[in-house]
């Protein structure tokens, strides 16, 4: 079942209902797009419930354990108990905080996360808003993320949190720039930035970009894993010799907020892994918005599934990676596409 | 060039921060709150934190964050020209190997210097 026709009959009902209390017609379309904003953060809300839950069945039965058991079946309802218990903990605000930016940095960092999602095509013609510079978009509201890190580790006057915001904030900007170059080759096959074009430009499995762009696939999933600070690359948060990294002094709401933040881009970075190289909402017989939700999930799936087949890497190892194999390669993937796509 | 599309843009971001403030707010209402010195001091696994953190770290990070700004920026300079490349011809691929070569010459340069080893 496709939702363009339910949207379309919102839209008449939205219209109707503002002609009827006379108000312009272009409070409609706002009231039409706050609608949508709260969908998707619902949407989003229902994400994370489920990929916390999903992460820790998959690292209990990785580990041949059983994960969560207790609460609701399998223990779905786990994440729901965590959210509401972290809801009546006790905010504690260290004193030599800088209280101010130690306050914003949760709200930037969930901000940012969730303004990327404006532009994520979940199915045909499910997307907020189809900017014409789509993906470029993404990659810059993202970056965002590294200063409310940079924020948290500085105001909390905590050793450890200043390392680990510092140790973020060097790990993410240095796989910005592999990742970026591995999306330009997608791009120069698209002729486009928007994420829509993108994906009505991979019609049949055979068009995927992933068959097009193997090694810029491969090089985007090593730094999408490593910009989400996630295992193998978790240093920032190695808990053996930072505890938890840069919210270390955050407590109740306020880590909650990072935390549903850091699912957000794990969703988000295997969406834009869909959308790029797996054909995005494209795929037989199911509705669209399905096939998205399956094959992100999927992606999902895969890294979690490094996080338990790869030891943490030292803080030089990473560094070095980044900047000395796969800087070069995502070179040598643009130069092979130079010369594959001509135009 | 339809500003219009950016709107929701505004929205997202909007109803984003608004999201994380009435949560804060709501969760402010019915949170404990019992203040003690012990619970308000530094978290250093238990021990007492000695000094602040706002010190001098390691310059490492200063250098490739300068790194960053420097590729970042170049890759920028790419997506005009991927975008247009099919309509270029064989004078765009020419140039973006020219462009390319430089950027991998300042890596080369860079490496040889060891400012990649993280020491």
């Amino acid at each position: 079942m496709e939702l363009t026709p339910l949207f379309q009959w919102i839209d008449t009902q939205l219209i109707s209902l503002v002609e009827w209390l006379g108000l312009p017609i272009w409070f409609a379309e706002l009231l039409e797009m706050v609608l949508a904003a709260v969908a998707v953060l619902l949407m989003a809300f229902l994400i994370v419930l489920f990929l916390v839950w999903w992460e820790r069945k998959l690292s209990g039965h990785f580990q041949q354990r059983l994960g969560p058991m207790r609460t609701g079946w399998h223990g779905w309802l786990q994440t729901i108990a965590d959210g509401l218990k972290l809801f009546q903990k006790e905010d504690i605000i260290p004193t030599n905080v800088d209280r101010k930016v130690f306050f914003w940095a949760p709200v930037v960092c969930f901000a940012s996360s969730y303004a990327a999602f404006a532009v994520i095509p979940w199915g045909e013609g499910v997307i907020p808003t189809d900017l014409n510079i789509g993906i470029l978009y993404i990659l810059s509201i993202t970056t965002f993320v590294v200063i409310s890190l940079l924020m948290a580790g500085w105001s909390s006057n905590n050793k450890y949190a200043l390392l680990g915001g510092m140790r973020s904030a060097a790990q993410i900007v240095s796989y910005e720039v592999p990742l970026t170059l591995s999306v330009l080759g997608v791009i120069m096959m698209t002729q486009s930035l928007s994420m829509v074009a993108i994906v009505e430009a991979q019609e049949s499995v055979f068009s995927w970009f992933i068959w097009r762009q193997p090694l810029g696939f491969a090089i985007y999933l090593v730094a999408a894993v490593a910009e989400t600070n996630r295992a193998p690359f978790d240093i920032p948060e190695a808990e053996q010799e930072l505890v938890a990294g840069f919210n270390i002094e955050y407590s109740g709401m306020k880590f909650a907020m990072f935390f549903l933040a850091e699912f957000l881009n794990l969703f988000l970075v295997s969406a834009i892994a869909t959308t790029l190289f797996l054909g995005g909402w494209q795929g037989p017989f199911l509705p669209s918005w399905l096939w998205f939700i399956l094959k992100t999930t999927f992606v999902i799936f895969v890294i979690i599934w490094f996080k338990w087949t790869y030891p943490r890497l030292r803080v030089d190892q990473l560094m070095e990676f980044c900047w000395k194999v796969l800087l070069p390669l995502a070179f040598l993937n643009l130069i092979i596409s130079g010369f594959l796509f001509r135009g | 060039m339809n500003l219009d599309s950016f709107a929701p843009v505004g929205i997202f971001l909007t109803l984003g921060i608004v999201f994380v403030l009435v949560t804060l707010a709501i969760a402010k209402l019915i949170r404990p709150h019992r203040p003690s010195d012990a619970k308000l001091a530094s978290y250093e696994c238990g021990e007492q934190p000695i000094g602040t953190a706002w010190i001098q770290y390691n310059p490492r990070f200063y250098i490739f964050a300068l790194l960053f700004v420097i590729f970042d920026v170049e890759v920028i300079f790419l997506f005009p020209w991927a975008v247009a490349y099919q309509s270029l011809g064989f004078f765009a691929l020419i140039e973006m190997l020219i462009f390319i070569g430089i950027l991998v010459i300042g890596l080369a340069w860079a490496w040889k210097k060891g400012v990649l080893k993280w020491a």
